[in-house]
């Protein structure tokens, strides 16, 4: 039987939650590894042979190793095509291409204006950093405009890239987890009526209830 | 039905597709969107992409938006057509790590660039030196890794061109012909790689249709 993969980082750091999300829809036993990101370890030689970005989540399967938490979700997915949700990333061409435009949608609109939002309301306090008020503000205008044209997608889809829950609607759950707890950003997704849904059906899934809780326990 | 792209021959997102293609050798349409004149946030156009972005895609009954996404659809569907794009018979993890590289070490910080160096000037706008200052040490640390990278691999992705060297192409364009092209000239790999895959036939092909437009 082969040996668990590594995942390597913080569960509370959205890219590894991320990639943690997928291992758990996926049924992949994974071990995780602590990185010391406030002893700087993330930057040390020896993780940067893994990730030379010096960023986290670094991840090794048997002989492979990878990084950037979309590449590696994808990885997990093609590897174990036939375990845990199948629907995840499907093998079908015409499905995959309506997943991958709408994860590199997140990846390209959602992720900017959320991500900043996350490190400027759920991360600056707590390193003692300034908040950014233009900052703040600029992003909440764009998360809203990108809101909007999702709620529009909502309507006449169950979820982002069609009928099933897939990778697309996954990579969206840890910035919009920070931004509606920590972030007090709830209203903008409540507010509107097809993201509400969506957003609730996506962060009750079981694979995302036990990052959360992976998350409070580090 | 032909395949359709979208967009305007200046876009870096459309560029990125018709380079695609044409390393694929397959026949399609350019439709120009006149962004001057806000086409591309109209009905009919918010129709093909509601994010209101170029480009947008056609293939048959399929369209699709986010030039990446369009690439890999291309790269996946007509693999047995021109340049396989993926690495061939080898895992594609790699190549898909470059990707996501591209799209989020690289792209922004190189758009930034180019906005001020490249169309801030166009458009009668004053670029600001001190942004280009923060994101010339910015895309400098990012091009130390592509070099340690290339000393270990003939491209970024694998052993042939993918798309995770192909998806540089647009930006590579922009900001070879700007001052930053010192940053890439004084990294020895990184400047080797870029003057082969800025010598391939499929992006002189787009450049040609840009001089055309």
């Amino acid at each position: 039987m082969a040996a668990p993969v590594k995942v390597y980082g913080p569960p509370l750091s959205t890219a590894v939650s991320r990639v943690l999300a997928c291992l758990l829809e996926k049924d992949v036993e994974f071990q995780l590894v602590p990185v010391n990101m406030a002893n700087g370890e993330h930057k040390k030689p020896e993780y940067l042979k893994i990730q030379p970005f010096g960023q986290v989540p670094a991840f090794q399967d048997e002989s492979i190793a990878i990084f950037e938490s979309r590449a590696i979700c994808r990885y997990i997915c093609e590897k174990h095509a036939d375990k845990g949700n199948k629907n995840l990333y499907s093998t079908n061409p015409l499905v995959k291409a309506s997943i991958e435009q709408w994860l590199e949608a997140e990846g390209q609109t959602y992720n900017p204006p959320s991500s900043a939002l996350v490190f400027q309301l759920a991360f600056a306090p707590r390193m003692n950093i300034k908040q950014d008020e233009e900052s703040i503000k600029l992003n909440d205008q764009k998360l809203s405009k990108v809101l909007d044209i999702y709620d529009q997608r909502l309507e006449s889809s169950r979820f982002l890239a069609g009928d099933e829950f897939t990778l697309a609607d996954l990579s969206h759950l840890p910035n919009t987890h920070y931004l509606v707890t920590v972030g007090n950003r709830g209203e903008a997704f409540s507010s509107r009526k097809n993201v509400d849904r969506w957003w609730n059906e996506i962060s009750s899934r079981d694979s995302w209830k036990k990052v959360v809780e992976m998350q409070k326990s580090k | 039905m032909v395949m359709k792209v979208h967009g305007s021959v200046l876009s870096t997102a459309a560029m990125r597709v018709l380079i695609a293609l044409n390393e694929k050798g397959l026949e399609f349409e350019f439709v120009p969107v006149d962004m001057r004149a806000g086409e591309h946030k109209k009905e009919h156009f918010l129709a093909l992409n509601p994010f209101g972005q170029v480009p947008a895609f056609e293939d048959g009954d399929l369209k699709l938006f986010e030039s990446r996404a369009i690439t890999q659809y291309i790269a996946h569907v007509y693999e047995d057509k021109g340049t396989p794009l993926v690495c061939e018979g080898k895992p594609m993890a790699t190549v898909v790590v470059w990707m996501e590289v591209e799209a989020h070490q690289f792209d922004p910080v190189a758009s930034k660039l180019q906005w001020e160096l490249v169309f801030k000037p166009m458009f009668g706008m004053a670029t600001d030196a001190a942004v280009v200052e923060e994101n010339e040490a910015k895309l400098a640390k990012v091009l130390d890794i592509y070099e340690a990278r290339l000393s270990q691999s003939k491209y970024l992705g694998c052993d042939c061109f993918t798309l995770a060297d192909l998806h540089h192409l647009p930006a590579l364009t922009n900001l070879m012909a700007s001052p930053v092209k010192k940053l890439f000239d004084a990294r020895p790999k990184v400047s080797a790689w870029v003057a082969d895959i800025m010598a391939r036939p499929a992006l002189a092909k787009v450049l040609a249709m840009r001089n055309q437009q």
